[in-house]
């Protein structure tokens, strides 16, 4: 009951959003209607034009039912392994993001370990870290792409390179944040117990920490798909959710791009909505209080 | 004794430092007409020095006060820079990397004194236009939007969880659309930045205007202010740093989202344009001069804006400890 109170004003919201989207497809989508009537010389009467713009091939701003019968054709109706299958393409980038979300999880950890234990390297490298992400790294992305082919290295390496570039830096600075989390009187009292660095380390700053991790796997998770779909762009719109966008803006197919963009948000809501779920699972074990 | 006296040399800066420049000079010097084989030893030699005199200075910070040690916690990492790009550079030449892979980056400083003309027109078109417009149109919508959202708590818990949902999807996927709509020309690209700042923003500001505690808030009571006083004398005030964090966050989010934007079709201006034309032509240097471009320039941005929030939000803890 109580859920059903709290989803209340998100339904609204969502409805109120929908209904604007219908009147905004409708006033956009009107002008080609009225230019198609002047073009046949028909006096089309202003109800079937308004029924029109709902149903249009190529319309400025597909209606949500287009939208979604189109997500619903290329996604059930489509063998998974045609190049129509939205499950096909939504694979293609799911499988780099998860690639590149490991390495920049690894990554950023290993970083995280080392800028708490090592102050030079707190003091050189961390500001680094941070200035890293002023890099509109997805500008990048075109030249790795085809740089790395040129090489002889394409597929799934490259995109993933790009999503770690992406989500090594919350797990990193998120990182950092948990291991230096213990309050000084734990530290103290692990120092009265002679305990080294390393069972310091395992014993109370990595489980102090957990809640961090998770917190920040989910905002690399989200930006890992980011870097996958981004690094599709360039590849001449071969395969992936980024090509679809890609393939749809040169054909002025407005469905497909809006087809491929909300598999894009499906598919970052699942992620994060897992990792969130891995990480409550993973505290409750622990006792651990959840989220920070 | 001796490693006494070796311990003590390993800890000086003044030896470290012309140590490691003279090592850098040299192998770089040797790297140009190929490299031999003791020439990367002179380069390892490089690199320990550099990492000892970080390791030395590091150690440094907090000894001494005020302007030494905050000068001490800006060589730090530029010296560490400058250390990555020697490495760059070594590698580059001495390995002979084919230059369309990766160009050493004194290549692509040259390129980058070659071309100003053209690299002030890109950044004109994509910061100047797309970037600032958009970012400053998309940051006050979400602020204004932020004001009327919490004057009604229904909107408060319907719109946070869609703004929230809607901050961690790939916005930039709407670039095409924009395209579409709005032509070829910057006022697409701005389009594009107004809704990628737009939720980060809008989450922040929301959440900040929450900051300020039931107590102050109840002393305000006290005092008879009305919402308008309030809000600007204290929960505006204190909902800045969360402010500011959305900031930043957008700056760079501004950034990506004009450049990615061009991708999808601009006029012959603009770095996006220049990236991806240059690519297809295999003109790396030129690609790496606009990336180091877009480095500045983000880098830039965020600074100013950091500089600003260090202005305005000068009583808060995190500023102060900064100081201290």
């Amino acid at each position: 009951m109580n859920r059903l109170r709290a989803s209340f004003p998100v339904l609204t919201v969502v409805a109120a959003i929908l209904a604007l989207w219908y009147v905004a497809a409708a006033g956009l989508n009107l002008q080609w209607e009225r230019d198609q009537a002047a073009r046949a010389k028909t006096e089309v009467p202003f109800a079937t034009m308004l029924a029109n713009t709902m149903a249009q091939d190529r319309p400025v701003l597909p209606v949500p039912h287009q939208v979604a019968v189109e997500i619903w054709e290329t996604t059930f109706e489509k063998k998974i392994t045609s190049k129509r299958s939205l499950v096909y393409h939504g694979w293609i980038t799911l499988s780099a993001t998860m690639l590149g979300f490991v390495f920049g999880t690894a990554l950023g950890m290993a970083l995280a370990v080392g800028i708490v234990h090592n102050r030079a390297m707190d003091l050189s490298v961390m500001p680094w870290v941070i200035a890293s992400q002023t890099v509109p790294i997805l500008a990048i992305a075109p030249m790795i792409i085809v740089v790395l082919n040129a090489v002889g290295l394409s597929g799934l390496i490259p995109k993933a390179l790009i999503s770690t570039y992406l989500s090594f830096f919350p797990v990193a600075v998120g990182m950092v944040k948990g291991f230096r989390s213990p309050d000084a009187i734990q530290l103290d009292l692990m120092r009265t117990w002679s305990a080294d660095r390393g069972q310091v380390f395992w014993k109370l700053r990595w489980p102090a920490a957990t809640p961090y991790l998770f917190a920040s796997l989910k905002v690399a998770v989200a930006a890992s798909l980011l870097g996958a779909i981004v690094g599709e762009l360039p590849t001449g719109a071969v395969a992936g959710l980024g090509a679809r966008l890609l393939a749809g803006s040169y054909y002025g197919q407005t469905v497909q791009i809006w087809s491929a963009l909300f598999a894009a948000a499906a598919l970052a809501a699942v992620l994060v909505a897992l990792v969130g779920l891995a990480g409550r699972i993973t505290l409750a074990r622990r006792g651990q209080a959840g989220g920070v | 004794m001796r490693d006494l006296a070796l311990n003590g040399l390993a800890r000086q800066p003044l030896l470290l430092a012309p140590a490691a420049l003279g090592l850098g000079l040299i192998s770089l010097m040797l790297a140009r007409d190929g490299m031999p084989a003791w020439g990367w030893a002179l380069v390892l030699g490089a690199w320990a020095c550099a990492w000892a005199l970080v390791a030395a200075l590091a150690a440094r910070v907090g000894q001494s006060g005020g302007g030494g040690d905050r000068a001490l916690r800006l060589a730090i990492p530029l010296i560490f820079g400058a250390t990555l790009l020697f490495l760059w550079e070594a590698v580059a030449v001495g390995a002979r990397i084919p230059p369309v892979l990766l160009p050493p980056p004194s290549a692509i400083a040259a390129r980058f004194a070659g071309s100003l003309p053209i690299l002030y027109a890109d950044f004109s078109q994509t910061f100047l236009r797309s970037v600032l417009i958009g970012y400053a149109l998309g940051c006050s919508a979400a602020v204004v939007c932020a004001l009327a959202i919490d004057r009604s708590p229904f909107l408060q818990r319907g719109l946070l969880p869609v703004g929230n949902f809607v901050a961690a999807l790939p916005i930039v996927g709407i670039a095409p659309i924009m395209v579409m709509w709005f032509g070829f020309d910057w006022p697409s690209k701005a389009a594009v930045v107004v809704v990628m700042v737009f939720f980060p923003m809008l989450v922040n500001t929301v959440e900040g205007l929450k900051a300020a505690e039931r107590m102050q808030l109840d002393l305000m009571r006290t005092w008879a202010a009305s919402h308008r006083q309030t809000l600007l004398r204290l929960r505006l005030p204190m909902a800045a740093p969360f402010i500011f964090n959305g900031l930043k966050i957008a700056s760079t989010l501004a950034l990506i989202g004009a450049i990615v934007a061009e991708f999808f079709g601009t006029p012959t201006v603009g770095m996006g344009f220049r990236i991806s034309t240059e690519v297809g032509r295999m003109n790396v240097d030129m690609v790496w001069a606009e990336i180091a471009l877009a480095a500045l320039a983000g880098s830039a941005f965020y600074g100013i804006i950091a500089l600003i929030e260090q202005a305005v939000t000068f009583w808060h803890p995190s500023q102060r400890g900064a100081r201290a």
